[in-house]
């Protein structure tokens, strides 16, 4: 196995005013292609900056971090926006779908960045929602699926451009013990089975015995 | 690519209150703006209406209309003199020597306004034949009598078939009601020239010459010969039609500009509001815009979304604002004419211009009260937004 990502003597700081706040100390770690990690570690330590860093939504203060061969901490404004959407899949605590548009448009979103025509883009939306186990569901708006269908029309999103990584903050944090081991599995099966590159950050132990490899932080470092 | 539009169109639709309250705020300023040009092109339209380009009119080069006009008897001499000028199956020369005078008459609703009362000639049929009475008979000419416009008909006391007019110290008796088709004339009194000139103690000096030639094709020499003639020098013959536009030019202009003023005032009511909504939105959607944002879509694809959505507002608001005031074309309203000092009845006018420029103007005010806001969620950053849930 190779290293997919890179994290190299990343340091990260924000400002409030004049006040400098340190969030990550100059921290260095790897992940290995079909990896799933877990990132864990108390409130402000600093494990959701990382897998904004390696998400590519934020920039480091200092250091590099290097995707699939890429340095992302270089990528302009623009640049980085199009690696996002060819490189990362998203699982967010909240689900972040959008309201206004029904599961099947939810997942076709991120496809409107590639150049697939109509049909192809139903096909492999159809995939990822029928992977989920939501391919009854295609045409139901958000509020009319419970937190965990929700969850899995956003992993079904995450999923749809076959990213080369997956991060998912909190991804079982607004959910119920059952729906939660639902997406638990849903997950494990896409790092064993697809091969998928996961990490994810997590306060809960029972999420986290679910990954290969579990990393903690505690104010900034990587312990 | 772009974010697609029907998630503007959802978005649309999601607060239908705000979004609702701000469609009625641009509809009712386009109502307005619209309203205004359409009054200003019907006053343009019903005086354009009211001259003909066969017919060739003669008043005074200072004269501002026929009201200042004067047009003294051996001028009309001169006139009957030049080239060019149509005779009539009798063999009369198509002349109109005209006095136009203005008396004070009782409107229906109550209140004193003014009215035109044209001296006209006998072969005034021949040269106007768009008007038509329409009920009683046409005057007799060395009698008192009158007949009255449509609208004069409709508004003013005392102007019905059978009436008695008094004015100059006579009594005029109303004969029939004439129809010019809702041109000015409508809103005049007709009489016989020579005996309104009695009654006023004019002589024989009228307020303007109308004629018509013999082929249009002469204009331009029956324009020479009028010009070069020394004894026509203080007076210009203008096709009719031409005049009357330029009668028109003043009142439009004013009600333009006062009814813009007044528009571009009440719009900025709508682009706050508009822009109110759109901050709303923004506001609302923080984490939608994070994570569209996340999943790849561009800081201009967001912006063009909010203002796609605020344009969406201002169209649906044109639309509806420009429905409301073609409702306006089935109501007649009446004005004081600066051109004649007189009341002249019109239609509001809806004219493709007006729908253009007014969708112009609605656009407009949706870009300037969606950019401010468009740019805000353009500059969300990711990782503050995604945190606002």
């Amino acid at each position: 196995m190779s290293a997919i990502i890179s994290v190299q003597n990343v340091s990260k700081s924000y400002w409030r005013d004049s006040l400098e706040i340190p969030v990550l100390n100059n921290i260095s770690i790897e992940v290995q292609e079909g990896d799933f990690l877990a990132l864990m570690g108390p409130s402000g330590s600093g494990k959701t900056t990382l897998l904004n860093l390696i998400a590519g939504i934020d920039k480091p203060s200092k250091g590099n971090v290097i995707v699939a061969g890429t340095d992302i901490s270089k990528l302009g404004e623009s640049a980085l926006a199009k690696w996002r959407a060819n490189s990362v899949g998203f699982i967010f605590q909240f689900y972040n779908l959008i309201p206004v548009l029904t599961a099947f448009e939810n997942v076709e979103l991120p496809l409107l960045l590639t150049k697939l025509s109509k049909s192809q883009r139903k096909k492999q939306v159809e995939t990822a929602l029928t992977l989920v186990g939501l391919g009854e569901r295609m045409y139901h708006y958000p509020k009319q699926l419970s937190g965990g269908q929700e969850q899995r029309v956003a992993i079904a999103r995450a999923i749809v451009t076959d990213p080369v990584i997956l991060v998912a903050d909190e991804p079982t944090g607004d959910l119920d013990k059952n729906s939660a081991s639902e997406i638990l599995t849903l997950m494990e099966r896409l790092n064993s089975e697809f091969k998928k590159t996961i990490i994810m950050v997590t306060h809960d132990p029972h999420a986290a015995e679910k990954a290969k490899q579990i990393r903690h932080l505690e104010k900034g470092d990587l312990v | 690519m772009k974010i697609p539009f029907k998630y503007t169109l959802k978005n649309f639709g999601s607060r239908k209150l705000t979004t609702g309250i701000t469609l009625i705020g641009i509809s009712l300023v386009v109502f307005v703006f619209a309203a205004i040009l359409m009054m200003a092109y019907g006053v343009q339209k019903t005086l354009i209406a009211t001259g003909s380009k066969e017919n060739v009119i003669v008043i005074r080069k200072a004269a501002n209309g026929e009201i200042s006009s004067l047009v003294e008897g051996e001028v009309q001499d001169v006139i009957r003199t030049l080239p060019n000028i149509a005779t009539n199956s009798d063999g009369k020369q198509m002349i109109s020597n005209e006095p136009v005078v203005i008396i004070n008459l009782e409107r229906e609703k109550g209140g004193m306004s003014n009215v035109t009362v044209r001296g006209v000639g006998q072969v005034i049929q021949e040269l106007r034949p768009q008007v038509k009475i329409i009920e009683g008979r046409m005057f007799n000419f060395g009698v008192k009598e009158l007949i009255a416009g449509r609208s004069i008909n409709e508004r003013f006391k005392g102007a019905k078939i059978g009436d008695i007019v008094k004015f100059a110290g006579d009594d005029w008796k109303i004969v029939g009601t004439f129809d010019s088709g809702g041109s000015g004339f409508d809103s005049e009194m007709w009489g016989d020239a020579d005996q309104l000139l009695s009654s006023f103690n004019r002589g024989n000096t009228v307020s303007s010459v109308t004629l018509r030639l013999d082929n249009m094709s002469n204009w331009e020499s029956f324009k020479r010969a009028f010009d070069v003639d020394k004894r026509l020098k203080q007076h210009e013959p203008k096709i009719e039609q031409k005049f009357f536009e330029e009668q028109s030019e003043a009142m439009a202009t004013f009600i333009r500009i006062l009814g813009i003023f007044i528009t571009i005032i009440f719009s900025f009511g709508a682009i706050i509001g508009a822009m109110i909504t759109m901050y709303a939105a923004v506001a609302n959607r923080t984490v939608e815009i994070g994570t569209l944002r996340a999943l790849g879509f561009k800081r201009r694809s967001i912006l063009f979304a909010f203002m796609a959505e605020s344009l969406l507002i201002s169209v649906i608001g044109w639309l509806v604002g420009i429905i409301l005031a073609s409702l306006l074309s089935f109501f007649k309203v009446s004005t004081l004419n600066f051109g004649s000092f007189s009341e002249l009845e019109f239609s509001f006018a809806l004219e493709p211009s007006i729908i253009v420029s007014s969708l112009i103007f609605a656009v407009v005010m949706g870009i300037l009260g969606g950019f401010l806001p468009a740019v805000r969620a353009a500059r969300l950053n990711i990782v503050k937004a995604l945190r606002a849930a």
